[in-house]
């Protein structure tokens, strides 16, 4: 295709909506010029796709350091072992997957809970307290979820043993309602 | 109180074999001992690498007020930077307290020392429960017992963490389960082990098969002190690896059914095969473990292990007599240094360590009887 001055090859090419009317335009590089289109040289698609994955991984909500100790995440890569217990909701971001990898997929705990703690805040009747321990609906619905899951895997695999746990700690986890795993 | 080094009398009375080298437990003909630890920390107060010597030293005071204000059990609390170095090797050989905690340096690499405020309590006679105080978490206890023991031991140490955790705040979130210093040990906090004997796949060169099979199964297979220790004496830890995700009951079932009815039948068959098709080996190695202990007059910490290792296997087979196993184990345990040392009864330099264990071996192993 020509571009409208007629002498060159044209290698921009510009559509533009105007109140409802579509405007294209082809132009060869010196009109484009002319027109105020700027040309930068192209950008490599890798070099494109790598700003655009650091800038999803740099996890901006992840502090520097905890609010609380002070750690860095860099201390903590160093020696592996955080400072405090803030630590935890600190970087909860960059240690969730790390926990994850480390604990076989695990992801939300499962298990005992402080229970002198759940019966001083039973007893009081606050509600934060309880969320504290035992977290909100969606932490609860997420365990849930985990718990199922394993579940699945264990009647699949006949560990008939372990989903009968199972079961029983998803109606703890207060999942009481009949699930039945794909078998 | 100033640190001391080498010999001195000891705070503990030693004399004693620990419940879990006693013998006679369920499958104990490869089962040495079970042990159920669980890690625990305090709000309030950083983890040990971030601790200041205030911190530790409140810490300290916090646990061991509620440790002996809740203990049903006769518990005995030491101070461990207020008692000697041969003292806490003597711990450490006991399995009461881990090896970085004897040198005062769990949770803070690269710093602490033997002057860091931390503790032990121990639960006497018998030794069943320890507690240890600023290791690498605030609070790490431990239920230790004879043969294959993992339920009844969870049991009791889930009791005395509800009995601290009536005076002392966890740190807990829902998610994460209990806080740890190190995230391995995050979710339930609980860590299974088993110290198996395995003198057999070892002989018949089987047990890559058994670190593989538990890699498999997310379990670790590891040293008689366990993380980073050499194996002694065929004897090898096996301990569960992940602890969130799943429950202290879904662990002590994948341990307890998944794993260790094979790694069983794994080594009682090899046994059986050595009986029946290589007899000529197994009466061998026996044979040559008496002649060492009964002959040598240098002994190191690893052969004397090796050779009980192939005694304790002879009597398990029936090929030995005049021991019983509870005998054979306390030798074990005699020949580590410090033990060594207590029994001789004053500090010894390595070269002396060598001599002395030949003779304290060549002496007791007197009334083994073997005819093959």
């Amino acid at each position: 295709m020509l571009c409208e001055c007629g002498k060159n090859e044209a290698t921009i090419h510009e559509v533009v909506i105007k109140s409802g009317k579509r405007v294209e335009k082809h132009l060869c590089e010196e009109c484009a010029a002319r027109h105020g289109i700027k040309t930068s040289p192209q950008v490599p698609t890798g070099e494109l796709l790598a700003k655009y994955v650091r800038s999803k991984t740099a996890a901006p909500m992840a502090p520097a350091s905890c609010p609380n100790c002070g750690l860095t995440f860099a201390e903590f890569k160093q020696s592996e072992l955080l400072g405090c217990p803030s630590c935890y909701r600190a970087f909860e971001d960059k240690l969730g997957p790390l926990i994850e990898r480390t604990h076989e997929g695990g992801t939300h705990h499962v298990g005992k809970v402080p229970r002198h703690a759940l019966e001083r805040s039973r007893l009081a009747g606050a509600s934060g307290t309880l969320d504290e321990l035992l977290g909100d609906a969606e932490e609860q619905a997420q365990r849930l979820t985990a718990l199922r899951r394993q579940l699945d895997e264990a009647v699949s695999t006949e560990r008939f043993e372990l989903a009968a746990q199972l079961r029983d700690e998803i109606q703890r986890t207060g999942g009481g309602g009949a699930h039945t795993p794909h078998a | 109180m100033p640190e001391t080094n080498g010999h001195s009398k000891p705070r503990m009375s030693y004399d004693a074999t620990p419940e879990w080298l006693r013998g006679g437990g369920e499958a104990g003909d490869v089962v040495l001992s079970s042990r159920v630890r669980v890690a625990r920390n305090i709000v309030g107060f950083p983890f040990m690498s971030r601790a200041t010597e205030t911190d530790r030293q409140q810490i300290l005071e916090l646990c061991r007020k509620q440790i002996l204000d809740t203990a049903a059990d006769s518990l005995m609390f030491m101070d461990l930077h207020g008692i000697s170095r041969f003292e806490r090797m003597l711990l450490t050989e006991r399995q009461l307290i881990s090896r970085q905690h004897a040198k005062g340096k769990a949770g803070c690499p690269g710093r602490g020392g033997p002057d860091v405020p931390r503790g032990v309590a121990i639960s006497v006679p018998g030794e069943r429960v320890s507690i240890m105080v600023n290791e690498e978490d605030h609070l790490r206890m431990q239920v230790i017992s004879v043969g294959l023991s993992l339920v009844n031991a969870l049991e009791q140490v889930d009791q005395i963490d509800d009995k601290l955790e009536e005076g002392l705040t966890y740190a807990f979130s829902p998610r994460f389960g209990y806080q740890t210093a190190c995230p391995t040990n995050v979710g339930t906090g609980v860590r299974f082990g088993v110290m198996l004997h395995l003198p057999a796949l070892r002989m018949t060169g089987q047990l890559d098969k058994v670190r593989r099979a538990a890699g498999d199964m997310s379990l670790a297979v590891r040293g008689f002190f366990g993380e980073g220790s050499e194996a002694l004496g065929d004897l090898y830890q096996l301990s569960n690896q992940t602890t969130l995700g799943k429950s202290e009951q879904m662990l002590l079932h994948d341990l307890n059914n998944e794993i260790l009815p094979a790694v069983l039948e794994y080594e009682r068959g090899e046994r059986r095969r050595l009986m029946d098709r290589r007899r000529n080996t197994i009466d061998d190695a026996v044979g040559r473990a008496i002649g060492v202990l009964r002959n040598a007059r240098l002994l190191t910490t690893e052969e004397a292990m090796q050779s009980l290792s192939m005694i304790r296997l002879g009597l398990v087979l029936g090929l030995v007599g005049g021991m019983t196993e509870p005998e054979v184990n306390q030798l074990m345990l005699q020949s580590q240094p410090g033990h060594l040392q207590h029994t001789v009864g004053r500090e010894l330099s390595q070269g002396d360590r060598r001599v002395e264990r030949a003779n304290l071996m060549r002496h007791r192993v007197e009334p083994l009887d073997f005819s093959a």
